[in-house]
């Protein structure tokens, strides 16, 4: 049914690349993510997968040659971080915008400058308004597991949407660990195949793709991108419970460890999230009460479930592995959305939150660190008082 | 996580630590453990010091922060003594395994552990590799060494996945001298 096998986090995308088996890949190489494409481009070589695979001189082309093989109705997986998702930008916008439902992994790096190869989320938070759908992996069976759900949540009827699959750069991508590699057949039973509902080569039903669209009717089409991410929620949902119920798996909008007694919780996304769940251990042995929630997917921003799940504890830390230069006490996103998500959402009085930015260019996170984190958050609840919301962990000076 | 064994690989860039790094995890697998192996990426080039870890363990591993104490250090090349602090965090009662053609107990005195609870072992890796490779890359007897000096894996194990592992890219005697390599790493590991 299932192999183990000691597979970076490239290796194991490349893997459940290869038994998706895309029509077409485009992608040009930036470090951390390079190996991914480059394992995947030998399985093209050796005539393991049917997959066209198309090398550019950019990351702007690799985006653009996915948008045109997704419009003429191709499953679509592209790789990138950093730099290059900067350089995308604009066309990750298109692919959103013609709701193609392609697959991106994203390798999480710093932006420069100053240049840094190394993990922080700027470069996926930068592109949260961009219209694809998010999802953050642990580690890397979790992102060989996100990018075959991710298949199937882009292509589902009430979605059509394209999806970025974040792990964190070197701290995961390059991180060789035990996965559990499904076998193809099960692989390519659970992903399907692909017709998709419009395509520019469809000459029996001639389409224009890209038109101008000024005031008329624009602003209904952004719209309906909003309204397809109603629907992503629940599609999520119903791809995680397939995904759980074949191959054995817990996926949902997050993860909730420890947190349903907990008096303090931590928000963190993606690696960081299996340090703190060593963290919540050790207090619980010492008769700590401490919870984390890491979410899974931050686009759509589950704020409701999110809101649900912590409405219970006396503290709560929101960390990002990013910041939003200029924002509210220099916070990041995750903090921003959750934060925003409480105050709407949430009972009265107001749950105490701290938000912290943390590992910015790849600065690393110890167990100590996060500890530091639930004492505070400690403190904050014996004595009501927040303090500082925004807090800079780990940043001399 | 209380069987958590980490371990902390120096060397210079080209030496082939991060294989070795890597090779160990696979071991790791082929015995039903857990593990991590990951290097410590900045700007090398050939012959600049490097490092890279492995996390072994009975039980899932969640934590992927940096290794700060390391139970293991292996330091496959002697240059680096005195130029890298390779005792750095090292956690009581760990070991440090070191490629040098100094005895034990004189390392000892060079890496300043005298008063530590700290094991120590060596073995003259470069010479066992120039004599079965003709190359001074010191990582396969390293893996044989570390077989001995911890105990974690039998010999036959490291044997068995030098050869699944470098047959694929190798050629048949070149396997074979890595082999003999860790054979002789294993039975010439010194503690003191």
């Amino acid at each position: 049914m299932s192999d183990f096998r000691a597979l970076d986090g490239n290796q194991a995308v490349a893997e459940a690349m290869r038994q998706i088996n895309p029509d077409v890949v485009a992608a040009y190489p930036i470090t951390p993510q390079t190996e991914a494409v480059q394992v995947f481009s030998q399985f093209v070589a050796d005539g393991e997968v049917d997959t066209e695979f198309v090398t550019v001189e950019s990351e702007h082309s690799a985006m653009s040659a996915c948008v045109g093989a997704g419009a003429a109705g191709a499953r679509v997986m592209t790789c990138t971080s950093s730099a290059g998702l900067a350089l995308m930008w604009e066309i990750t916008y298109i692919a959103a915008s013609m709701r193609l439902p392609m697959v991106m992994m994203v390798a999480n790096r710093a932006l420069s400058g100053p240049i840094n190869i190394h993990c922080d989320h700027a470069d996926s938070m930068g592109t949260r308004d961009n219209g694809w759908i998010q999802i953050y992996s642990e580690n890397p069976q979790e992102a060989y597991d996100n990018m075959i759900q991710a298949v199937r949540i882009a292509e589902h009827a009430d979605v059509t949407l394209p999806v970025m699959v974040m792990q964190d750069g070197f701290i995961t991508s390059h991180s060789v660990e035990r996965v559990e590699v499904f076998d193809d057949a099960a692989v390519s039973g659970f992903v399907g195949p692909y017709a998709a509902n419009f395509q520019l080569l469809g000459a029996s039903r001639p389409l224009t793709f890209g038109a101008l669209d000024f005031y008329d009717y624009y602003f209904e089409h952004k719209r309906q991108q909003v309204e397809a991410f109603s629907h992503a929620t629940e599609a999520v949902l119903e791809v995680a419970a397939d995904f759980n119920c074949r191959f054995g798996r817990d996926y949902g909008l997050f993860q909730a460890y420890r947190l349903d007694d907990a008096e303090v919780a931590v928000v963190v996304l993606s690696s960081t999230a299996g340090t703190a769940k060593v963290v919540v251990d050790d207090l619980r042995a010492q008769g700590i009460r401490a919870g984390l929630l890491k979410p899974r997917v931050f686009r759509p921003f589950p704020a409701a479930e999110i809101v649900r799940a912590l409405s219970h504890v006396k503290a709560i830390a929101v960390m990002d592995r990013s910041t939003s230069f200029g924002s509210m006490m220099g916070a990041g996103p995750l903090f921003l959305e959750t934060a925003a998500a409480f105050h709407v959402l949430g009972r009265a009085p107001q749950i105490p939150m701290v938000g912290y930015v943390f590992g910015l260019g790849g600065r690393d996170i110890s167990p100590p660190d996060l500890e530091g984190v639930y004492h505070d958050l400690l403190a904050v609840a014996d004595s009501g008082d927040v303090g500082d919301p925004v807090r800079y962990l780990g940043v001399r000076g | 996580m209380n069987d958590l064994t980490e371990i902390r690989w120096h060397g210079r860039a080209g030496q082939g630590l991060v294989t070795a790094a890597k090779l160990l995890g696979e071991t790791a697998l082929g015995t039903g453990q857990y593990f991590q192996a990951f290097p410590d990426y900045g700007p090398e080039r050939m012959g600049a010091p490097i490092r890279a870890y492995t996390r072994l363990s009975l039980s899932p591993i969640n934590i992927h922060s940096q290794v700060h104490h390391p139970n293991v250090v292996l330091v496959l090349d002697p240059t680096l003594l005195g130029v890298v602090d390779v005792t750095e965090g090292l956690a009581e009662g760990g070991a440090v395994l070191v490629n040098t053609d100094k005895t034990a107990p004189e390392m000892r005195r060079v890496l300043g552990l005298e008063e530590r609870d700290v094991r120590v072992y060596t073995v003259d890796a470069s010479a066992i590799a120039m004599d079965t490779l003709g190359r001074e890359i010191t990582n396969t007897p390293m893996l044989g060494a570390f077989a001995r000096a911890t105990g974690l894996f039998p010999l036959d194990k490291i044997i068995d996945d030098v050869r699944s592992s470098f047959g694929k890219k190798l050629r048949p005697e070149i396997v074979e001298a890595n082999v003999e390599a860790v054979r002789r790493a294993y039975a010439q590991v010194q503690q003191g």
